[in-house]
């Protein structure tokens, strides 16, 4: 047996032992922020820098998860995440320049001398609207684009490539100063959200939390949808397509639902993003992070929920060291993980771990 | 003594001009510029020798007193340099002399330059000098003379005239109501003219963009068809094509200096030979194991990429290496006052050209390309009769990544070489393939040229960033009408 220890413990081990751990983990992140609230000198005190660290990484969680959902589990692969999780984020960020900006305009319009906000800044100073925003941005867009997309049954590397291109184009769109996010800077220096500080611990605590909150909805969501009967439906789409369309389905319609579903999480996942990071700008958009998204889904396992999850988490926890310690050869390991994920680990992590206990 | 004396006679222009140059030198800044102007009016053939080197600072070669000159008498020694220029036998020479004269002349040259405009064969060089009589004719005192001279204004497509006669139509400069309404029919002609140059120039950049784009989706498509797999590395082949440009010019400034000016020919071989072997490296050790699994290739193969640029990073640094153009690719044929076509675009276009048609050559008339196109049409089929499909897609996997690193050689003539060069140019070669379709060559070649071209007229009217967004959302709307592409292989498989 030459697996590592920790793989044939938990193969050995089963479904009763996955939850045990999961629950842990799920105590752990809610003990996480109130550990941070402890004073500066106390031994278990968390400081910010990793709370902001995990709350990042679970931001991304929530993001693998919806592109696992239309990639586990729809087979579209999506290289575009990065743009809707971007949106939720810049419609966030909105509120909070306005916040930062009080009556006045934010700064980098008065920069580019401008006198009045643009019309689609309209109401962003109220927190509910650049709620509806986060959700509507990515939600209408993705929408449109999949109307048209499974429309015309673009799929494989056909939606993959059309998927790239568009967040390149919302990349360039938001590089131009005109269009009026802040040109390549984007949005930060945040001050306030609803009214309290944005870098005081109480509030970074509440954001993260929030943000363990919405990882488990959407994990529950996910879970509901998978085990339901539209799940079947999604896997059938993703198998054989056309039989199912001989079968007397018109899987258009299941495609869009989960597309834009998709989008929505990652918006939200974007919008919790912003506040904690404290800066948005369009690079977020960039084909290369929404590939990466890719391998967080494929180095976990596609199909499963927990995969995703696993997979964020393994390489933004690899990355945050990397980076650091051997800044140069990154990008090697990242490349070599996705050659060797995808020759060796088809199934991913959970797919290893699985192994055994289903001969 | 008749000898002698015929020496003597033939010395004589020789000694005027060194007194004329003594007497230059000893003169005061402001009669200088009067002895210029002078001169500028009534050229003489044998002063030319002098105006060269007065323009160096000096009145002799060899003379080592210093002219002492101030930016006004340097234009002044331009000018009456161009009108010395105007009487040599050289046809370029006198072409660059009345351009030169279209920005300087004198009105007391206007009498010299009637008489050359007279006598002027050559039609390029004639209408130069009109243009520059007409820009001194605009100051004349009768309006007849000035009605002419905008009248001859409109006649050419020149930016400077458009500039003059919005400098003529100014509330307060032309007293003269006909004069007046001519500047301003000229005016449209002459703008009218300057659309036609910038809407070819705007076209033929088009053209070249569209070449470039074709050298990178060509193989691609290749690949694409053969396979059914997306290479993400793909754009790092045309980079490793013009690093192996970077590397036979470095190599050959240091061991045979002698053969620079041909590098790139040389280097296209090269560039070939190293991102084949690359490519097909990695069909066997890679791509080869994901057959059937295309989204897992297209991960795989962004892998591959990132290692590579982030190796070329290492090696070479990340800052751009110096590629620089050879003699014979520099400069460019000027068509329209306006409108400059490089010589290494033009090149290019002939290049991406000549690459289609070998390829299709190729693929059409060789044992490889039919085994080629058989198992793009039927891989189990075509392994049935006997075509070893493992070797063919090696061989094709070649063939697509050769030809963009021949792309990556014309690439390094015209733009930066830097490790994230293929990045820039990947995705617009995806689209190329999804518009043009999978596997015919006819459709890459209308697709890169029309994407080229709707990229460079959109650029100009609504910027280059809403330009590409609207060629993607039209590239969405026309893939409504034909899902695969403008040329489809028509088939009746289906899974």
């Amino acid at each position: 047996m030459n697996q590592p220890l920790l793989v044939t413990a938990s193969q050995k081990a089963g479904p009763r032992l996955s939850l045990a751990i999961g629950t842990v983990v799920v105590l752990l992140l809610l003990a996480l922020p109130l550990l941070s609230l402890l004073p500066a000198d106390h031994a278990l005190q968390v400081s910010a820098y990793t709370l902001t660290l995990v709350g990042k990484i679970l931001c991304y969680a929530i993001v693998a998860l919806a592109l696992d959902l239309v990639w586990g589990y729809a087979g579209l692969l999506s290289l575009g995440h990065g743009l809707f999780f971007a949106l939720g984020g810049y419609a966030m960020g909105m509120y909070l320049m306005r916040q930062a900006a009080g009556d006045g305009l934010p700064g980098f319009m008065t920069f580019l001398s401008w006198t009045e906000l643009p019309w689609y800044w309209a109401g962003t100073q109220h927190f509910a609207w650049a709620l509806c925003l986060v959700v509507l941005a990515p939600g209408l867009l993705a929408l449109v684009f999949g109307f048209f997309a499974f429309r015309s049954r673009i799929k494989g590397v056909y939606f993959s490539i059309m998927t790239q291109a568009l967040t390149f184009a919302g990349m360039l769109l938001f590089f131009r100063n005109e269009t009026g996010f802040g040109g390549n800077n984007g949005f930060t220096s945040f001050r306030t959200i609803l009214g309290f500080d944005i870098a005081a611990q109480g509030t970074r605590a509440v954001l993260f939390l929030l943000t363990v909150g919405l990882l488990l909805a959407s994990l529950y969501l996910c879970w509901r949808l998978t085990t339901s009967k539209f799940g079947r439906l999604l896997t059938a789409v993703r198998d054989a397509e056309n039989r199912l369309m001989f079968c007397g389905y018109d899987p258009r319609g299941f495609k869009l639902l989960v597309w834009v579903l998709s989008a929505v999480l990652c918006g939200l996942a974007g919008a919790l993003y912003v506040p904690q990071v404290g800066i948005i700008n369009p690079s977020e958009m960039s084909p290369t992070n929404s590939i990466e998204a890719a391998v967080w889904v494929a180095l976990g396992g596609r199909g499963t929920l927990i995969g995703p999850l696993l997979g964020a988490g393994l390489v933004n926890g690899m990355k945050s060291w990397f980076t650091v310690a051997f800044p140069e050869y990154w990008l090697f390991f990242l490349g070599a993980l996705f050659i060797l994920v995808t020759l060796y680990l088809p199934k991913g992590v959970v797919g290893l771990l699985k192994k055994r206990s289903q001969p | 003594m008749l000898r002698l004396l015929l020496t003597l006679l033939l010395m004589l222009p020789l000694a005027s001009q060194a007194s004329e140059g003594e007497f230059f030198l000893s003169a005061k800044p402001a009669e200088q510029a009067r002895l210029l102007e002078g001169w500028a009016a009534q050229p003489d053939a044998a002063r030319l020798g002098l105006l060269e080197n007065l323009r160096q600072g000096r009145i002799a070669e060899g003379d080592t007193r210093k002219v002492r000159l101030n930016n006004r008498l340097r234009g002044l020694i331009d000018n009456a340099l161009a009108s010395h220029q105007l009487l040599s036998d050289n046809n370029d020479a006198r072409l660059a002399a009345a351009q030169q004269l279209q920005k300087s002349a004198q009105p007391a040259q206007m009498a010299f330059l009637d008489r050359r405009f007279a006598n002027e064969a050559d039609p390029a060089v004639h209408a130069a000098l009109g243009l520059a009589l007409a820009n001194l004719q605009l100051g004349a005192g009768e309006p007849a003379v000035r009605l002419a001279a905008v009248r001859l204004l409109g006649e050419t497509g020149d930016p400077v005239a458009r500039t003059r006669l919005e400098a003529l139509l100014q509330p307060g400069v032309e007293s003269d109501a006909g004069v007046r309404t001519a500047a301003e029919t000229s005016l449209a002609q002459v703008k009218r003219k300057l659309l036609v140059g910038e809407l070819l120039g705007q076209a033929f950049s088009g053209l070249s963009l569209g070449s470039i784009l074709l050298l990178a989706a060509l193989g691609l498509a290749i690949t694409f068809g053969l396979l059914g797999v997306i290479n993400m590395a793909h754009g790092e082949m045309l980079m490793l094509g013009a690093y192996s440009t970077y590397m036979v010019q470095v190599l050959l400034q240091r061991y045979a200096p002698g053969a620079i000016e041909f590098y790139p020919l040389i280097a296209l071989p090269v560039a070939f030979a190293v991102s084949a072997g690359v490519g097909m490296a990695l069909e066997r050790t890679v791509i080869r194991h994901l057959y059937g699994r295309p989204l897992e290739t297209l991960l795989a193969t962004w892998g591959i990429s990132l290692i590579l640029i982030q190796a070329i990073r290492l090696i070479f640094g990340a800052q751009n290496v110096e590629v620089s153009n050879p003699a014979w690719l520099s400069g460019g044929v000027q068509l329209l006052p306006n409108l400059v076509l490089p010589y290494n675009r033009l090149v290019i276009i002939g290049f991406a050209l000549a690459v289609v048609l070998l390829t299709w050559l190729l693929l059409n008339r060789t044992r490889l390309g039919l085994n080629v196109r058989a198992v793009t049409q039927n891989r189990n089929m075509a392994a049935c009769c006997g075509v070893s499909t493992g070797r063919v897609d090696m061989l094709a996997f070649g063939l697509g990544s050769g030809i963009a690193g021949l792309g990556g050689v014309a690439l390094s003539q015209v733009g930066n070489v830097g490790p994230d060069l293929g990045q820039s140019y990947i995705i617009d070669s995806f689209l190329v393939v999804v518009l043009g379709g999978v596997g015919q060559l006819a459709g890459s070649l209308w697709a890169a040229f029309g994407l080229g071209i709707a990229n460079k007229l959109l650029e100009p009217q609504i910027g280059a960033v809403l330009g590409k967004i609207l060629i993607l959302a039209l590239i969405i709307l026309f893939i409504q009408k034909r899902p695969q592409g403008l040329f489809a292989l028509k088939g009746r498989v289906i899974d």
